[in-house]
């Protein structure tokens, strides 16, 4: 089901030349703006929960999951190059299956690491506030990645959908109809942080079995229909 | 070739080339400014999907169809209920609205200059007779204009709604024109900003995250910032945060000189001296992204 060498080209896809540089910027800008906030306001919890929940879980992980879940395979299919890998006697869910190690590999060092370490900074793990975003961000990293993976073999213009169901759906509508929140990542994986951190600093609008067996149904079933989507895929021109 | 090169050598004197009839070009040579203006209205076009295939108009149209319902709403609702005014500023509605502004912006800004990248059109481009310096205020004026489009429809049907509603003309006069003020400063800040971002990388989908990402992070970074001075009281510091992201830049500018309240946590904007910093930073931007983007195509895929 894995396969070296397609993963090896994946990384070089997502993290070669300068790219690497690109994406480690949010993290370090994470970074930065808690030691700002830790200097200026001191330890506090309320400060800490709200950074991280707002702006590295909300913010940071899907917009890190959409470059690496769509850049994984988006930009191969985009210039037909996908071709020369589809030739290869590997099987079309093995490709889709090593191409989302890879993806959620990438967004977890990318977004749950600095959320780990801005939450330590921030308030040195006080009410487990760091290590409970820290599983939310991981948690999600696989559920987004398998997402955003599927939109990039369903889409040409997945990066666009896949943010507006990041920023539109879960942030804006999240935060006016109660109901669409039952259908978003982020709470999901806020859930299963709820569970780690225990206190009621970190909440969730979903229950946790509720939240474990969407997130599982929904990153199994994008990855075995991204699978499919790979066997039939037609290359079309440009739009 | 070579049996072809001896026959010729040997009756050399009898080449000669046969005049075929190709007539060389004497019309009227539209010139310079003439293929600048056709590319900002190609650009212009294109950015709402016009002259595309029918896919590549979804996404805008319905980005501009967002952005207006919500006016249309707010002024049904106005005329029913014969408010005495709007429920929101024509000032603040382009604040409200500034998640569909970015995602317009991150998915029209590569549109328009990563393409051309990628699929090497722009030397082709500057074998016309434009200049480097023309091909990036054709961009630059269509991708603005582009967002004034989107930004001002929704104030003009506010506009059209308060007069309906017979409010106080001078007044909802007055608020329009400031509103159409804010949202061109908005709209040239933000075109800089994404073609900026779009013309350093060549693919499509990295662009459209590296544009959000920009605005996005920047203005949730600069409100958590100032939510916290504000518990801690540096009230004065506020201020200046705002100096850090496109949106809180434009919200200071407008706070200070066009009657808006300010979106800042505590409602209080800069105040006049720290508005003359908040537009000359803006207009430096700006200045700033047409010189990066002119640095930019002095040598591109040549």
């Amino acid at each position: 089901m894995y396969d070296p060498t397609v993963a090896r080209l994946t990384y070089r896809a997502l993290l070669g030349r300068r790219r690497a540089l690109i994406l480690a910027a949010l993290p370090v800008l994470l970074i930065a703006l808690s030691v700002a906030v830790r200097v200026l306001a001191g330890a506090d919890d309320q400060t800490a929960a709200d950074l991280l929940g707002g702006l590295a879980l909300a913010t940071m992980v899907p917009i890190i999951g959409v470059i690496a879940g769509t850049g994984a395979i988006g930009p191969e299919i985009d210039d037909g190059s996908v071709v020369y890998l589809l030739s290869k006697p590997l099987k079309r869910p093995t490709i889709i299956f090593t191409k989302l190690i890879v993806a959620v590999a990438v967004t977890m060092v990318f977004s749950a690491l600095p959320t780990f370490i801005a939450g330590f900074i921030l308030n040195g793990n006080g009410q487990q506030i760091a290590v409970a975003y820290t599983v939310a961000a991981l948690v999600a990293s696989i559920a987004y990645a398998a997402l955003f993976l599927l939109l990039g073999t369903v889409s040409r213009h997945a990066v666009v959908f896949g943010l507006v169901y990041a920023l539109v759906w879960e942030a804006l509508f999240g935060s006016l109809v109660p109901g669409a929140r039952t259908l978003s990542v982020q709470q999901w994986s806020l859930a299963v942080a709820q569970k780690v951190a225990g206190g009621d600093m970190v909440t969730s609008d979903v229950g946790l079995t509720t939240a474990t067996v969407l997130l599982i149904a929904v990153t199994v079933l994008a990855t075995w229909y991204a699978g499919q989507k790979l066997r039939s895929l037609t290359l079309a021109g440009e739009e | 070739m070579a049996v072809e090169h001896s026959t010729a050598t040997q009756q050399g004197d009898q080449t000669r080339i046969h005049n075929i009839g190709y007539r060389s070009y004497d019309g009227p040579r539209l010139g310079r400014s003439y293929a600048t203006r056709s590319l900002f209205s190609q650009s212009l076009r294109g950015s709402y999907g016009l002259g595309r295939s029918v896919k590549s108009k979804v996404l805008p149209m319905l980005l501009f169809v967002v952005m207006c319902v919500p006016a249309a709403i707010m002024v049904a609702v106005a005329v029913a209920t014969k408010a005495r005014e709007l429920p929101v500023d024509y000032t603040r509605y382009a604040i409200v609205m500034q998640a569909v502004i970015s995602l317009y912006l991150a998915s029209q800004a590569p549109q328009s200059v990563s393409r051309d990248l990628r699929f090497k059109t722009v030397p082709l481009y500057f074998s016309r007779p434009i200049e480097t310096a023309d091909y990036v205020r054709a961009k630059f004026a269509a991708l603005a204009s582009a967002l004034f489009l989107l930004t001002g429809a929704p104030l003009i049907v506010l506009y059209a709604g308060a007069l309906l509603a017979k409010l106080d003309f001078a007044d909802q006069t007055k608020g329009f024109a400031q509103g159409l003020v804010s949202v061109a400063l908005l709209s040239l800040l933000f075109a800089g900003i994404g073609l900026v971002i779009a013309s350093v990388t060549p693919r499509r989908g990295f662009g459209i995250a590296a544009v959000i990402a920009v605005l996005t992070i920047s203005y949730g970074a600069v409100s958590t910032l100032q939510a916290i001075a504000e518990v801690q009281d540096s009230s004065g510091a506020i201020a200046w945060m705002g100096l850090f992201s496109p949106v809180t830049l434009i919200d200071g500018v407008q706070s200070a000189f066009l009657g808006a309240d300010s979106a800042f946590p505590g409602g209080v904007g800069p105040s006049t001296g720290e508005g003359v910093v908040y537009v000359l930073v803006t207009l430096g931007l700006v200045a700033a992204a047409y010189g990066l983007l002119l640095r930019r195509y002095r040598k591109v895929g040549l």
